[in-house]
């Protein structure tokens, strides 16, 4: 037993026997969820939610969930988590990277409350962290658009400049440039995760640049609409956005978060929660694509297919070298893998792209 | 029939009976609402109004009103001086974007230095950089004739780009892995501002707001330069007569406004948001606009509104928790408060008669 799980497990035990060992109570596990937007927003909180409800179906009245929207990051985020842990919720999801510091304090001032922090790095005893590997969807749906574009001009709305966001664009660029090595990418930064009107804006400078296919980072479906007037295709982005299919949307990289949330909250049910940082992708259902709708030629929907199945099956990893960094240097050498710890730091974009990256 | 007649002179008792019966009216009709989506209105109106005061855990929603009353009514007592001389600053909430980025920049340039002088430093530094914001509108009111409208609200979009870039690039946290925001000033002592007296709410921030209330009264009540501002408001021909500068007003109005802003926004950053992000600004700018007309533009009356705002973020919070109301319903129900003080403000100017036979 190392001295981190050794902490990790004191802490339980002590957790279970101070709050009276809630797990095997006759008490429903109350179970709180924080979101940044509204749970409409048909993007990020809204599949967030989803969540929560995959929960609530699983173990019907072993739980009672209950959620708080639009919470601004900061203090506003800090005073809702301990109303919840006052409130006697046992795990609280913390569902937007600026909550980090919220969910810290917080769980420092209720060691017996686990909290569950979504893309953040901060882990404390009862503070555990998760993300998805959204890049290997990414490099599903660069596939498809390399496969697509007339012009060779792919476009992609970026959010901010953080290593989630950049490892998206790279791995959207290898897979299109797999596919299609006349292939170049624009990149418009919009500086908002949910916007419509700046997400349109942004839609628009890039059609405007000649692009014919479009990816987003961001949450809304402005830019599926401006799409759909230039006639250009386009990707569905946290969820499906299937309104827009079969043309512009040809298809969706889709956050699944209900398998994580319904083993977390197993986990505490059997009092066997601990705090780690989960990274899951295709593979464990966490990142899906979206229906490819019949825009795209078969042969390119079986391609897109046959990759997410690889990467899916870990056979695949999207960052296998050679891959060199933007100024030429090595990166990854042939057959090599990028580590995690490189991933989730990832501040540079990968050879090829001419784009430069905002620092 | 219902016949309107202008009063002579604003009825005094009208003029503050007129925000109590707002709140009762909005009790009403957010109770209406609230059954229409199903929820028992008076458990809402409850959760709302009474919990956060009186109910379990209010010891701890108690300090947090403090927490979110404090840069409401800092901003509003300011906003309020300049209403009443009819010189409209309604970009707030970017002099307080401005004040937490200049102050949070010296405690971060000084980093990781401890000294007694840093956060005096810090406050006076934030409240110029609130001020120098808000001098750009009354530069150009008083050279060009521009709007202080349209000019102070257009410079909010402006510094919010500015937060952003500092957020992700001037300030950014050397050791946060790339990820947007700068240190957490509550982990740095001397930058820290802090409760200071455990679990009241009260910090820097909060005390600042009290004496602000006490100096705009004395100001407006006492002091012949608010007999001015009060003349330049409901005369502006007879106050240039008198020998009111209307130049001098904009720049004392508008730097006034603008630095108590500023203020608010390095209490907020060092303390209870501890760092600059991106969405670091959570509109208090604006909402303390709010809170200025519900006030009445009096210190006291300002003093009143900041709190029952505060009330119905707390309590609107916890309705969403505990009763499952969606956030917009919360906002619809904010949004009436005003809707019904202005609605009910005619009273205060106008006589309803009811017309007899005699017409």
């Amino acid at each position: 037993m190392n001295r981190r799980s050794f902490l990790t497990t004191t802490a339980i035990a002590a957790a279970l026997a101070a709050s009276g060992l809630p797990a095997f109570a006759q008490d429903p596990l109350k179970v709180g969820f924080i979101y940044v937007g509204p749970v409409g927003d048909m993007g990020w909180s809204f599949q967030h939610d989803l969540g929560r409800k995959a929960v609530e179906e699983t173990y019907g009245d072993k739980v009672v969930t209950s959620y708080v929207e639009s919470v601004p990051e900061g203090p506003d985020a800090e005073r809702v988590m301990t109303q919840m842990a006052l409130d006697g919720n046992k795990i609280i999801f913390a569902t937007s990277f600026g909550y980090m510091d919220a969910v810290m304090n917080v769980a420092a001032k209720f060691p017996d409350v686990k909290f569950e922090h979504a893309t953040g790095y901060k882990r404390a005893d009862n503070v555990a962290t998760y993300d998805a590997r959204f890049y290997e969807g990414r490099a599903v749906i660069g596939t498809i658009a390399g496969r697509m574009t007339k012009t060779n001009k792919i476009g992609y709305i970026a959010s901010f400049p953080i290593p989630e966001v950049i490892q998206g664009i790279n791995s959207a660029y290898l897979h299109a440039k797999k596919v299609n090595p006349e292939v170049e990418m624009k990149v418009v930064w919009a500086y908002t995760w949910f916007d419509p009107a700046k997400e349109s804006d942004a839609a628009a400078a890039l059609i405007a640049d000649g692009v014919d296919v479009m990816l987003q980072h961001t949450d809304s479906t402005a830019p599926q609409a401006k799409a759909q007037e230039a006639g250009i295709y386009s990707f569905g982005q946290a969820s499906d956005m299937s309104a827009f299919s079969p043309k512009p949307r040809i298809s969706a990289i889709i956050d699944n978060w209900g398998p994580y949330y319904v083993q977390r909250i197993g986990a505490m049910l059997d009092g066997t929660w601990a705090s780690e940082g989960a990274w899951e992708g295709i593979g464990a259902g966490a990142v899906k694509i979206g229906e490819i709708s019949d825009a795209v030629p078969a042969e390119a929907k079986a391609e897109a297919l046959a990759l997410a199945a690889k990467i899916g099956a870990g056979e695949y990893h999207p960052f296998t070298g050679p891959i060199n960094r933007q100024d030429g240097s090595v990166w990854l050498a042939e057959g090599e893998v990028a580590d995690d710890a490189t991933l989730s730091g990832l501040n540079f974009y990968v050879e090829g792209i001419t784009a430069e990256l905002p620092k | 029939m219902i016949m309107l007649v202008k009063r002579p002179t604003p009825s005094i008792f009208w003029s503050w009976a007129t925000p109590v019966i707002a709140v009762l009216a909005t009790m009403i009709a957010g109770g209406v609402l609230f059954a229409a989506l199903g929820k028992n209105p008076l458990d809402a109106i409850r959760t709302i109004f009474w919990d956060p005061i009186l109910g379990p855990n209010a010891g701890y929603f108690r300090g947090q009103l403090l927490v979110k009353a404090g840069p409401l009514i800092l901003i509003a007592s300011g906003l309020a001086v300049g209403f009443r001389a009819g010189i409209w600053n309604i970009g707030a909430e970017g002099q307080y974007i401005m004040g937490a980025i200049a102050g949070a920049a010296v405690a971060l340039a000084a980093y990781p230095a401890e000294s007694v002088l840093l956060f005096p430093t810090m406050v006076i530094v934030g409240g110029l950089g609130g001020w120098a914001w808000a001098m750009i509108p009354a530069l150009l009111k008083n050279r060009f004739g521009t709007s202080e409208i349209l000019v102070s609200l257009m410079l909010v979009y402006v510094a919010q780009n500015l937060l952003a870039y500092m957020a992700f690039g001037p300030l950014k946290n050397p050791q946060g892995f790339g990820f947007p925001g700068s240190r957490n000033l509550q982990q740095y002592a001397s930058a820290h501002n802090p409760e200071l007296i455990a679990r009241t709410g009260m910090h820097w921030g909060v005390v600042a707001a009290f004496i602000a209330v006490i100096a705009t009264y004395v100001l407006m009540a006492r002091h012949i330069a608010g007999f001015r501002i009060r003349v330049a408001g409901d005369a502006p021909k007879a106050a240039r007569f008198a020998g009111v500068a209307p130049t001098k007003m904009v720049v004392f109005c508008l730097g006034l406004s603008g630095a108590l802003a500023g203020l608010a926004g390095l209490f907020e950053v060092s303390g209870p948001s501890g760092q600059i992000t991106d969405s670091f600004n959570a509109g208090y700018g604006f909402t303390a606009i709010i809170v200025a007309f519900l006030g009445r533009l009096h210190p006291v009356g300002i003093l009143l509104a900041g709190l029952i705002m505060a009330l119905t973020y707390i309590g609107g919070d916890s309705a969403q928790l505990s009763l499952g109301l969606p956030a917009a319903a919360i906002q619809v129900f904010q949004a009436m408060l005003l809707f019904f003080l202005l609605g009910f403000d005619f009273l205060t100017n106008y006589r309803v008669k009811l017309k007899g036979t005699r017409a």
